[in-house]
């Protein structure tokens, strides 16, 4: 993770891709949003959706999975660098999430994030405030997932 | 009996729970979907700005779906949903919560492209038992209107 002096407003972090297949779709379903067009194929096609679709939650949940792999990626390559390692705390929330088109079963979505927003919190100096927008790109180039996330980042001399 | 459109008019809607969250389910999940220290390990989240094992808020999220699923939206003629207008995240989850879920119509109206499809706006509030709010979630869901129901 880096620190919030390291980011800059347009960086854009590419965080890999997910293949949702029909089998995870039903899994995260049947736990979390067992809706017909979620969990069985044909009630799939004769919805909106026009096939199995992946629940939104278990999309925006892949996009803090792959979010989180990215974040211990560039620890990783920091603490190999001998720099001091940035732990991101909580995020107080997310606002304009777009399910804009379904994630059918076998689609491949390749997520990003880019800073939208910088700012330091009043309430704790010593952290900043990072909004980023994260979108997920289906094989075909449509975007399908979008949203506005917040998360306090740590300053880096905090304490110092 | 299916619920339709019409049967959301604005204003408080029910309170349904409540609903125990385990240890296990906490650190399950945040394995799978957001295996941050906060969420995994006791002793970083000791030190961690949420001062103890908290779980995920796409966790929490996922849980207030199948509230809203087990309460309502498993009878309703839902056609899905477009997006989250916000969630925030007010506290933490902890393991073993018992959640209650508040639930209130915002906004009820016709879509303009689709005559025979509502959107319901729903604002969802989830507390602990202590009362404590954890989580706000506003979203709208497009429902079938009840003649179209009928007619299914």
């Amino acid at each position: 993770m880096r620190f919030f002096e390291d980011l800059e407003i347009g960086q854009r972090r590419e965080l890999g891709s997910f293949i949702f297949t029909a089998e995870l779709i039903k899994k995260f379903a049947a736990q979390f949003d067992p809706q017909r067009f979620h969990l069985d194929e044909e009630e799939g096609r004769k919805s909106l959706f026009g096939g199995l679709a992946a629940s939104g939650w278990h999309v925006g949940s892949v996009c803090m999975k792959l979010l989180v792999a990215d974040g211990q990626r560039q620890s990783k390559e920091a603490a190999a660098r001998g720099e001091k390692v940035a732990i991101w705390g909580p995020s107080p929330g997310f606002r304009e999430l777009r399910w804009i088109k379904p994630v059918l079963a076998g689609d491949t979505i390749r997520f990003a994030s880019e800073i939208e927003t910088l700012r330091s919190s009043e309430k704790r100096p010593e952290w900043g405030i990072a909004q980023a927008r994260n979108t997920g790109t289906n094989q075909h180039g449509d975007m399908v997932f979008s949203l506005l996330a917040t998360a306090f980042v740590p300053r880096r001399n905090a304490g110092a | 009996m299916t619920l339709s459109f019409e049967d959301f008019p604005p204003g408080h809607f029910g309170t349904f729970g409540p609903r125990r969250v385990t240890r296990e389910e906490i650190l399950a999940f945040a394995a799978e979907f957001d295996p941050q220290p906060m969420h995994l390990d006791e002793e970083a989240a000791s030190r961690s700005m949420l001062k103890g094992l908290s779980g995920s808020g796409w966790h929490l999220c996922s849980i207030m779906m199948r509230m809203m699923f087990d309460a309502y939206i498993g009878r309703t003629a839902s056609l899905g949903s477009p997006g989250v207008n916000e969630v925030r995240w007010l506290a933490p989850l902890r393991p073993g919560d018992d959640l209650t879920l508040d639930i209130d119509v915002m906004e009820a109206r016709v879509s303009r492209s689709r005559p025979d499809t509502g959107i319901v706006t729903f604002k969802g509030i989830v507390r602990n038992a202590a009362g404590q709010a954890l989580c706000e979630m506003v979203s709208p869901i497009m429902v079938q209107r009840r003649a179209d129901v009928a007619a299914r």
